[in-house]
């Protein structure tokens, strides 16, 4: 039988539209090697086979029937738990949302499936995207399918480990802080966050919404390309969703970097970073020189002061945001309490986990009287700065490109026990969510051990093709797609 | 920047969280030691700095007055933990 998984997003639907594979063999195909690789991987909260086929069999149904196929045609795609599925039970990684089925679709979703996307899954995340190793979680804890000791990266480990073990093509991510692009940079698959405001965020459950932005995670630089002109563009549910045209994505993958200025910003080659990550990432910057492309030596002064500003608005933005979970109209509610005001506390006592109970008394207290002036005004004021620094070294640059985390893949526990350790992981990443600008990480390199190495790509505000388009010139390059995890991207012969 | 317990305390309050015996030490330490960390923001001089609340201007966000449809009220109490009679249903208020 010819091989259905392992494909791109756009050969898959040429399968399709071209009759020599049908959506449903195509959806089943994947779900076969989804549940074959899941038991070493658990990237998946569940697997939406039934929903599944019956969407793949309309797909074969308007393609029999001649009418127009959309740019997704039967295009298997799993979405982070975070983004909210119409009758599909959706928990954000929490115990408080367990029995949570929305009864509507986020609009990335809706657009998915309007365009033919076939939703196979929903992934696995730290409760409320609040991670960087996905071990957040209140149910499972994806594992890396490079080295499955290893956290598969977070928030959104689940949707970066089901696209490198070939359980689909592409996925949905959130990116708060790194939540797409660390993953996807600890998983080896390109992964991109768009700029604030670049794609609807109704229905994504909320963590800090001036920071959260839906990212879209692929096997390819194109196939995250397509995803996102899909799912982009203002939406009258998100009054932040920006009325910015949206282009066609795929027509910058073709282009070069000939003549253009690349920054390298000296802040994000120091402290914590790994020898094999800054050697890699420094030999991907001499390829761009090779192909055309200057690099130019920046300074983003306030770097150092991205994690701890971040610290202060993603928790303050958290603690109001995480205030819906009452026990009243949806999720957990505590048993066998005495009035209203018990079972508020109750509910939430039960319903959040360590992490989520730390970061709402965090983001409580820089919000509370007394300390507002010190802490949470303050941390916007750095929040200025930092957003400076960009819009200064976009006056003299295109493009920035840095390494997406300092270090690869670290061991599962290994900074469970210090959130402080773990926030570090995203210093590289936070930035971006602070100055609003698109991102990529694409895989550029592996370590000594097998384990990915991703680069940075970040972009001026709105200027996703820009950073595609180098991100696609380099990824020829790199040609990073000769590497397979161990853990099979092909299901087994049969 | 130390945080007492009883400073847990009255940050759990107004966060509506019950904690565990063991959860006040936890939170006292972890909290402590972010507040730390973060204290390096006051090396900067932010005088004069306009924050920034959010990136993008919602202003434009405005629609006209017209009645529209919303969620059905029986979706609306779909994931309700108690309903009745087409309302929210919740314990006494007061105890």
């Amino acid at each position: 039988m010819k091989e259905l998984t392992n494909r791109t997003v756009s050969a898959i639907r040429e399968l399709v539209v071209s009759g020599q594979a049908s959506a449903v063999e195509i959806c089943r195909a994947h779900i076969e090697h989804a549940r074959a690789v899941e038991p070493q991987i658990q990237a998946c909260r569940a697997i939406l086979e039934s929903s599944a086929l019956e969407e793949a069999k309309r797909i074969d149904g308007d393609r029999r029937a001649g009418r127009p196929l959309g740019p997704l045609a039967g295009v298997p795609v799993a979405i982070k738990d975070a983004l909210c599925t119409r009758g599909a039970p959706t928990t954000a990684g929490s115990r408080i949302l367990e029995k949570f089925v929305p009864t509507y679709d986020a609009t990335c979703v809706r657009r998915l499936r309007e365009a033919g996307a076939v939703i196979v899954s929903k992934t696995n995340l730290d409760e409320f995207a609040m991670g960087s190793s996905s071990e957040n979680s209140a149910f499972e804890i994806p594992r890396n399918p490079w080295d499955t000791s290893r956290v598969a990266g977070g928030s959104s480990g689940g949707s970066a480990a089901v696209v490198a073990a070939g359980e689909v093509p592409a996925a949905l991510g959130a990116d708060t802080g790194g939540s797409v692009r660390q993953p996807a940079s600890f998983c080896g698959v390109p992964g991109m966050k768009p700029s604030y405001g670049r794609v609807s965020r109704y229905g994504l459950i909320a963590f800090a919404s001036s920071l959260d932005q839906v990212g879209t995670i692929g096997r390819t630089v194109e196939d995250v390309a397509r995803i996102l002109g899909v799912i982009a563009g203002r939406d009258p549910c998100d009054a932040t969703s920006a009325a910015v045209p949206v282009p066609d994505y795929t027509t910058a993958l073709t282009g070069g970097i000939d003549g253009m200025r690349l920054g390298v910003p000296t802040e994000y080659f120091m402290g914590g970073i790994t020898r094999e990550v800054e050697s890699a990432v420094r030999a991907t910057l001499r390829l761009a020189e090779e192909k055309g492309a200057s690099l130019v030596e920046i300074s983003l002064p306030h770097t150092e002061y991205a994690v701890p500003a971040y610290y202060i608005i993603a928790t303050a933005e958290a603690s109001s945001n995480l205030a819906r979970y009452d026990g009243v109209r949806y999720g957990h509610r505590a048993e066998g309490v005495r009035d209203l005001s018990s079972m508020y506390f109750q509910s939430r006592r039960e319903g959040f986990g360590q992490e989520v109970k730390l970061r709402i008394m965090l983001g409580t207290y820089v919000l509370s009287a007394g300390y507002y002036d010190a802490s949470s005004l303050k941390g916007q004021k750095v929040r200025t700065m930092i957003r400076n620094d960009f819009e200064k070294a976009f006056e003299n640059v295109d493009a920035i490109l840095t390494p997406t985390s300092p270090t690869p893949a670290f061991r599962r526990g290994e900074k469970l026990d210090d959130p402080l350790a773990m926030y570090l992981s995203d210093v590289f990443t936070v930035t971006s969510n602070l100055a609003g600008l698109p991102g990529i990480s694409i895989p550029c390199g592996l370590t000594d051990d097998r384990l990915p190495i991703g680069l940075q790509i970040l972009g001026p505000n709105f200027q996703e093709e820009r950073v595609l388009r180098i991100a696609a010139a380099l990824e020829r390059e790199l040609q990073f797609d000769r590497e397979r995890p161990p853990v099979p991207s092909t299901p087994p012969d049969r | 920047m130390s945080i007492t317990r009883d400073e847990v305390h009255r940050i759990a309050q107004l966060a509506h969280l019950d904690l565990s015996e063991e959860e006040y030490d936890l939170y006292a330490r972890q909290l402590s030691s972010i507040l730390d960390y973060v204290e390096q923001l006051d090396r900067l001089n932010t005088y004069g700095i306009e924050p920034t609340a959010h990136i993008v201007a919602t202003s434009d966000s405005l629609r006209g007055d017209e009645v529209r449809g919303s969620i059905p009220r029986d979706d609306a109490l779909a994931n309700a933990p108690e309903s009745e009679q087409g309302l929210f249903k919740v314990p006494r208020v007061l105890g």
